[in-house]
């Protein structure tokens, strides 16, 4: 049998640092000195991006909530997985445009958690045969949901490259028998200010008249490329990315993407989408994403790719003609001016 | 009551406190990742709004301590107007290394192709000649040619706050806000605007 007998100078065990803490004691330090010498400047229009990081902790209004994704069954498209590296699903969860949350890029995810995706109704009408109403569960369950790596070119000149889930627009507009007479596609958002705090306020909602409206040529609409997306990184949208369905037409500046998507409808007129309505000079019908047409106050020839690594591990690269997707595009704009038909 | 020299040390201190506060703050962001995911855009927007706050502030020393009747006051302008300087230093190179990677010809065409980079380039060289010529001996030296020179810092501000209106796509609410401020500074030197617009005209007759 051991007996100790403790010496006067000996630690209790008490006293004795936890090794893991003790691993950790110059970040300990470091964050309570930098917290001590911050917090006076820590104001409230910097709490979003606090809160990035410190999930639950504000309880004012619906912020702070994260949202529940659930595991979505899908095939992948063969054609369409050849991409990487893929943007890290944190970074594509935390950097959104939604303005219907927010002008500011981690506004989306921290005013959206509590967005209502179900039950949820998506209209297909216009010159139609068969008007169509999806409801929540159609949208995740009438179609073979496969995944397609598409890289995501924005009009700021960054890009990011996702695991997008979904189906093409085609296989749905089919589903309706369009009309001779239907030469456009338009799309609308949902408008429910209550829950959309940018569209209830025109400071939060960078001063936008919503809902938010897209168009698309029909035969734009119907290339297999176009895509319907319900999910992504294998689970369901979450209502920043555009739950529970938004498009993605890989091709265009990422504005054309339109998200939470209610209406669409086939027209003969080409629908003003909202940002040419805001801005006719620096953003037309098309927005095909091309080097050579520069925005009027930005050049497009080269865009920051968001992926992993932080600040100093920015690479830029070149922007490609129709965001790399020529081969598969270049067709439907032959003949058209596209400095003109920006 | 006038404000004593051991005051006028308490706000340099404040001065160069809250200078260092935004360094370490921004240290802080950078070191815990807090920049969001596209870091180097915010970073450079960070550093150029802080620069432009500098820059407001030194604006406000003149008819503050004229409004207050401190002159004293007015022995924080430069300090202010050299923080500014830094902070568009730093501006300047984190747009040129961790956004442009040095590509110094992409840089040139850029500033001569896009107004908002010509208006933020015209401001950081004003700035630049004001700091140069901010040391005593050659405001002495200078004498009337000086003040004339630092006027200049007029049409910095005016450029600074266009160049950040129109470097972003919307939220216009934040460099509207800075214009105002700008053009509120500006109208108490109305008395400058006006003599050049006299001058400009009594050569024409001439």
């Amino acid at each position: 049998m051991l007996i100790k007998i403790r010496k006067k100078s000996d630690l209790k065990e008490s006293q004795i640092t936890d090794h893991s803490v003790y691993l950790n004691r110059r970040s300990i330090i470091k964050t309570l000195a930098f917290t001590a010498v911050t917090i006076p400047f820590v104001k409230p229009a910097q709490a979003g991006l606090f809160n990035l990081f410190s999930e639950n902790e504000n309880g004012s209004d619906n912020s702070g909530v994260i949202f529940a994704r659930s595991k979505l069954e899908y095939l992948k498209n063969s054609n369409h997985q050849s991409l990487s590296p893929i943007t890290p699903e944190k970074k594509i969860l935390q950097y959104n445009n939604f303005y219907e949350f927010g002008t500011g890029k981690a506004d989306p995810f921290e005013y959206a958690g509590q967005f209502k995706v179900d039950p949820w109704s998506l209209t297909i009408d216009g010159l139609v045969d068969k008007a169509i109403t999806l409801n929540y569960d159609d949208l995740l369950k009438r179609f073979v949901i496969e995944e397609r790596l598409y890289r995501m070119r924005c009009v700021e000149a960054w890009s990011m490259n996702i695991p997008w889930l979904g189906f093409s627009l085609a296989s749905l507009i089919k589903l309706a028998s369009p009309k001779s007479a239907a030469k456009f596609v338009r799309f609308e958002t949902l408008y429910d200010p209550k829950q959309m705090r940018g569209q209830g306020s025109s400071r939060i909602g960078g001063g936008i008249d919503y809902p938010y409206i897209e168009g698309l040529r029909l035969d734009e609409a119907i290339n297999p490329l176009t895509l319907l997306s319900v999910g992504l990184y294998g689970k369901t949208l979450a209502p920043q990315n555009g739950a529970p369905v938004r498009l993605v037409v890989p091709w265009k500046y990422g504005f054309k993407s339109i998200k939470s998507i209610v209406r669409i409808t086939l027209t003969d007129k080409a629908p003003v989408n909202t940002w040419q309505k805001i801005a006719p000079s620096e953003y037309g019908f098309f927005a095909n994403v091309n080097p050579d047409v520069d925005h009027p106050r930005w050049s497009q020839e080269s865009e920051r790719f968001i992926g992993e690594g932080n600040l100093f591990a920015q690479t830029r690269k070149q922007t490609l003609p129709f965001n790399g997707y020529q081969e598969e595009v270049a067709d439907l704009y032959k003949g058209l001016d596209l400095k003109r038909y920006f | 009551m006038k404000i004593s020299v051991k005051a006028l040390l308490l706000i340099k201190t404040i001065i160069h406190l809250s200078a260092f506060g935004t360094i370490f703050y921004l240290y802080y962001l950078i070191d815990l990742d807090l920049l969001g995911a596209d870091p180097v855009k915010e970073m450079i927007h960070f550093l150029g709004k802080t620069a432009l706050n500098f820059l407001l502030l030194t604006l406000l020393v003149t008819p503050l301590a004229k409004g207050l009747k401190q002159p004293l006051l007015m022995r924080t302008r430069r300090l202010l107007g050299l923080y500014c300087f830094a902070w568009a230093c730093l501006h300047l190179t984190v747009f040129l290394w961790l956004e442009l990677n040095w590509q110094l010809a992409f840089f040139i065409d850029e500033v001569i192709k896009r107004p908002y980079l010509t208006l933020g380039a015209g401001a950081w060289l004003i700035l630049l000649l004001l700091a140069i010529t901010s040391v005593n001996v050659l405001k002495k030296k200078m004498k009337k040619a000086w003040f004339t020179l630092h006027r200049f810092v007029y049409w910095a501000v005016l450029f600074a706050v266009i160049h950040y209106y129109w470097s972003v796509k919307s939220g216009l609410i934040e460099p509207t806000i800075y214009l105002l401020i700008c053009l509120l500074l500006l109208a108490q030197r109305k008395d400058y605007f006006k003599s050049l617009l006299f001058k400009s005209r009594s050569k024409i007759r001439k």
